[in-house]
């Protein structure tokens, strides 16, 4: 696990939360914006986006100096980032593409996959598991509809 | 009073009819089952089952999911004390005292305490909010849109700042939650919000597939190879939960005390049961007279805290259905759900919906006694449920996340708004930003818009109206007060050299 470079919380916070309030005015100047009488559909995100930049800045203000997010508190973690969106991810594109049945096995399978000290054969296990009890929950039980198998 | 108890028998009537009981019983077995799961709080709990009550009627799915609510509290309270695990931020302080009784082989009395107490507590926010609930609602109908939307910045304030960390961090997430409220159709103006053109966005985001993002994807994204979580090898019967008449003798005082502190708090929206817990917890050990003993297994630790959180949590429910004003982000669920039932809130619910309404506080009374019934025999089996790894705990509840979305809306879209959120929530969870004032400021921001629109339409576009409208004045009042204690407690910080932050409550 390679450490990220250390950096302060409070600093980056700051930054992520000023552009998204700026992404969030800038896009909500298009819809009308109106007066305080009749406000357009606008005004609001409008000023949402602006207060998100404020609390932005008084954030990166007082942040306490120093590095905050060091080694231990932030390691990358590439393999269960992945897995873990790659399971949410996969249902979706296998519930298209294959239906329930395979959607499942392999959602359970690409995120239990994440955790080091799973085995490919508790994975398996695993996933073969809560695919039958899914199955027996969701279809039988409360006969949800979502094809078993299907193509596209 | 009498209308009062008149209306609560017909509350009882409409909980234990058959049906409506079996969905109670329902709600509190699997929140109980879910809570007690290592990592899985009652906000995961109530949003992995959110979608499953979109399919039942009204009355039993408020019922369910109350019953969601109460059982995975106390499945976390389990979690607390055997593991040192609160995977529900209000059982952080019950893990101080719980974890070391339960290393000295008191963790069933620590346990049975919990229960008594959240019994009790329970009890007692039940009788307050009978009896309040129609003042407030006789208060509640003096209310126009200037006076409702004041009060939701107010408990909108009072929720980003009055929680644990840092106040800015809560303000920013709630107006991060409100922004997301914003997503989608404006009612008003019918024009599509930040829908990019997508089909499937312009009927906003799904509360379901925000939460389980938020508090569910998010949490494994952090958690993931990160955190070792071990079973417990406590081994607890039915017989160890009776605690000692000394301990009981101990505990009693604590459990009023916290009573009242979760019922004083209970009334002001936006307090959260997290800082209530706290501030019982800081009470007892201030008043103690050998504080030295907390920290190392004082039943006093464990019974004040759990009687707040649990008086809390149901006093909470009087502005959460009278005024519609959530007091923490449980309650923003239990809110969010109704409203996609179709029932507003408000001070017109008690008399347009008295089915739910007392109904709904008649089965707490009975979700609190089917809670001792079921734990009692239950609790060699929770113990073991403590006891499944986290390695394959997960990518279950990835699935049941998954298909819990879908089923709300049978639409894969959703699913991708989780993975999409899930990366947001960690992003902000590395940042050390809450997550709670999301779903808070998501609920409210577009009743907080609408009333904020029509009052400024009624009156003309005047701002002045929140000073010259008495209520709102009062309540703006009481705004500033809460933003000016804010700027008080951080210049006092600034002066003094860095202190602990969180930590210093418990310090004092």
């Amino acid at each position: 696990m390679k450490p990220l470079r250390s950096f302060n919380k409070d600093r980056v916070g700051a930054g992520v939360l000023i552009l998204a309030g700026a992404a969030v005015v800038a896009q909500g100047l298009s819809y009308r914006m109106g007066a305080l009488t009749r406000m357009g559909a606008g005004f609001i995100p409008v000023v949402l986006g602006t207060l998100l930049m404020l609390v932005g800045v008084a954030i990166g203000v007082t942040a306490e100096q120093g590095d905050f997010g060091t080694a231990e508190s932030l390691p990358t973690e590439w393999r269960g980032w992945l897995c873990v969106l790659g399971g949410v991810v996969g249902f979706v594109v296998f519930g298209v593409y294959g239906g329930l049945v395979p959607a499942t096995f392999l959602s359970v399978f690409i995120a239990a996959m994440g955790d080091r000290t799973n085995s490919i054969r508790d994975a398996v296990l695993l996933a073969v598991g809560v695919t039958v009890t899914g199955v027996l929950i969701f279809v039988y039980g409360l006969s949800m509809t979502f094809p078993l198998f299907t193509w596209g | 009073m009498g209308q009062a108890l008149h209306d609560l028998w017909f509350g009882f009537g409409v909980a234990l009819q058959p049906h409506n009981l079996m969905w109670s019983v329902f709600g509190v077995l699997l929140g109980n089952l879910i809570g007690v799961l290592p990592g899985m709080g009652a906000l995961t709990a109530i949003s992995m089952l959110l979608p499953l009550t979109y399919v039942i009627a009204p009355v039993p799915a408020i019922l369910m999911l109350a019953g969601i609510f109460y059982g995975s509290m106390y499945g976390g309270a389990i979690g607390a004390i055997l593991l040192n695990l609160p995977s529900h931020p209000p059982h952080a302080v019950t893990c101080i005292d719980g974890y070391p009784m339960t290393k000295a082989g008191r963790g069933g009395a620590a346990l049975g305490v919990t229960m008594m107490a959240s019994f009790f507590a329970a009890s007692v926010g039940i009788l307050i909010m009978i009896f309040l609930s129609p003042v407030l609602e006789v208060v509640a109908f003096k209310f126009g849109p200037t006076e409702i939307s004041a009060i939701m910045l107010l408990g909108l304030l009072a929720g980003a700042t009055m929680s644990r960390g840092s106040p800015l961090k809560g303000v920013a997430m709630t107006v991060f939650g409100l922004f997301v409220g914003t997503i989608g159709t404006d009612v008003i103006s019918g024009t599509q919000r930040y829908t990019f053109g997508i089909n499937e966005m312009s009927d906003g985001i799904d509360l379901a597939a925000l939460s389980l993002g938020l508090f569910g994807i998010a949490d494994f994204l952090v958690t993931i190879n990160r955190v070792e979580i071990k079973g417990s090898d406590a081994k607890v019967s039915m017989k160890d939960m009776r605690p000692t008449k000394a301990e009981l003798k101990q505990a009693f005082f604590p459990m009023l005390r916290g009573t009242a502190v979760g019922c004083l708090f209970g009334a002001m929206p936006g307090t959260g049961p997290t800082i209530t817990t706290f501030i019982a917890y800081a009470l007892e050990r201030k008043i103690a007279k050998d504080p030295s003993r907390f920290g190392k297994g004082a039943i006093e630790g464990v019974a004040a805290p759990e009687a707040a959180a649990h008086s809390k949590t149901q006093v909470d429910f009087i502005p959460t259905m009278s005024l519609g004003i959530p007091g923490d982000a449980v309650m923003a669920l239990l809110l969010g759900a109704l409203i996609i039932k179709g029932i507003q809130p408000g001070p017109q619910m008690i008399s347009e919906h008295p089915d739910i309404f007392w109904g709904l506080i008649a089965s707490f009374w009975i979700g609190n006694v089917l809670l001792i019934i079921l734990n009692v025999p239950l609790i060699g089996v929770w113990v073991k449920m403590l006891q499944v790894p986290y390695r394959l705990l997960y990518p279950a509840a990835l699935f049941f996340i998954c298909i819990g979305v879908y089923s709300t809306h049978n639409s894969l879209f959703d699913v991708l708004e989780v993975a999409a959120f899930g990366v947001i929530g960690a992003i902000f969870l590395a940042l050390d930003f809450p997550m709670a004032p999301i779903v808070l400021g998501y609920v409210l921001g577009p009743m907080l818009e609408e009333n904020f629109r029509r009052a400024m339409l009624l009156s003309r576009g005047t701002l002045s109206v929140y000073l010259t409208r008495p209520i709102a004045a009062w309540i703006i009042g009481a705004c500033t007060l809460l933003i000016l204690a804010q700027l008080w407690s951080y210049a006092r910080r600034v002066r003094k050299p860095p202190t602990l932050g969180s930590q210093e409550l418990l310090v004092e």
